[in-house]
């Protein structure tokens, strides 16, 4: 194991790690909910009354963030995506399926469910960072 | 009014959430591919990202656990099941080979889409379709964590 010293940013990622966690914490203690955005967001497949408008708010807040971080900070987000276009359209079956059949994601499974020790969110996250290491090594150093 | 608020409170985390992907660097496809190639030259940024998360996301769970309401009113909505399932353990090896094809996961994707990048269009959209054809054909009556 080499570590990238080049690229590693321990002081940027624990702020924003922090951020995250604050989003969260504000998130369950405002609205009494884990802030998972595979679910929050797979609730706009299907529309019903009351269950729509606060999955879209949190949706456009995302979608705006990158805006108000350049309005506000001259922040522009980096996004390097060296995936093909057919590869990009696999990864994005797998991981909203995923997601779907097993009940969430980085966010409510990693960030969220660590946070309040949940043993079932544990072994999700141990399963998709163990499948990413494998996908990745195999991608990367077998072909 | 208070649905007002509650709506933009949703909107405003949203954007919080943003900015904490932004900042970490998780927004990044590449940089996430850098952590999770262990065997090439390692980027462990990510588990900073995680570590400052769960630091606080403690202290906010351990709140709200004391609490029965939330503040926008309704009680709360927390998982109860304790169960390690067959779904939960292969759905969740589904997402994280996604994850590593293209490096993209939910939230990042949607803030890179807000950024403009028309790959994290069409993962969105391949996203959303994954999420139908289970709903559809898999878990018709479960709901999400």
């Amino acid at each position: 194991m080499q570590i990238d010293w080049l690229s590693f940013t321990p002081i940027p990622s624990l702020v924003g790690g922090m951020i995250l966690g604050v989003a969260a914490a504000l998130y369950v203690l405002l609205h009494g909910r884990i802030l998972g955005i595979s679910g929050i967001v797979s609730g706009l497949l299907h529309p019903k009354q009351g269950d729509w408008t606060w999955r879209l708010s949190l949706a456009l807040g995302l979608l705006s963030a990158p805006f108000f971080a350049a309005l506000f900070f001259g922040i522009l987000p980096v996004v390097e995506v060296d995936a093909e276009w057919v590869s990009v359209i696999i990864a994005g079956l797998l991981v909203g399926f995923g997601a779907q059949y097993g009940s969430g994601c980085t966010s409510g499974h990693g960030i969220c469910g660590l946070s309040r020790l949940s043993p079932r969110s544990l072994v999700a996250t141990l399963s998709f960072m163990t499948a990413g290491f494998l996908v990745v090594f195999i991608i990367r150093h077998l072909f | 009014m208070k649905k007002h608020f509650s709506l933009f409170s949703q909107y405003a985390i949203g954007i919080l959430f943003g900015w904490g992907l932004i900042i970490s660097g998780m927004s990044n496809p590449q940089k996430i591919l850098s952590f999770l190639d262990i065997a090439g030259l390692w980027d462990p940024s990510l588990l900073f990202v995680m570590g400052g998360a769960v630091l606080v996301g403690l202290a906010g769970f351990y709140l709200a656990g004391k609490r029965s309401e939330a503040f926008f009113g309704g009680a709360l909505h927390i998982p109860t099941r304790r169960d390690i399932s067959r779904p939960l353990v292969i759905g969740s090896f589904i997402f994280g080979a996604g994850w590593g094809i293209a490096g993209f996961c939910p939230g990042p994707a949607i803030v890179a889409l807000g950024a403009g990048h028309l790959k994290a269009l069409v993962f969105v959209i391949a996203m959303f379709a994954g999420m139908a054809i289970c709903e559809r054909y898999f878990t018709a009556h479960r709901k999400q964590v």
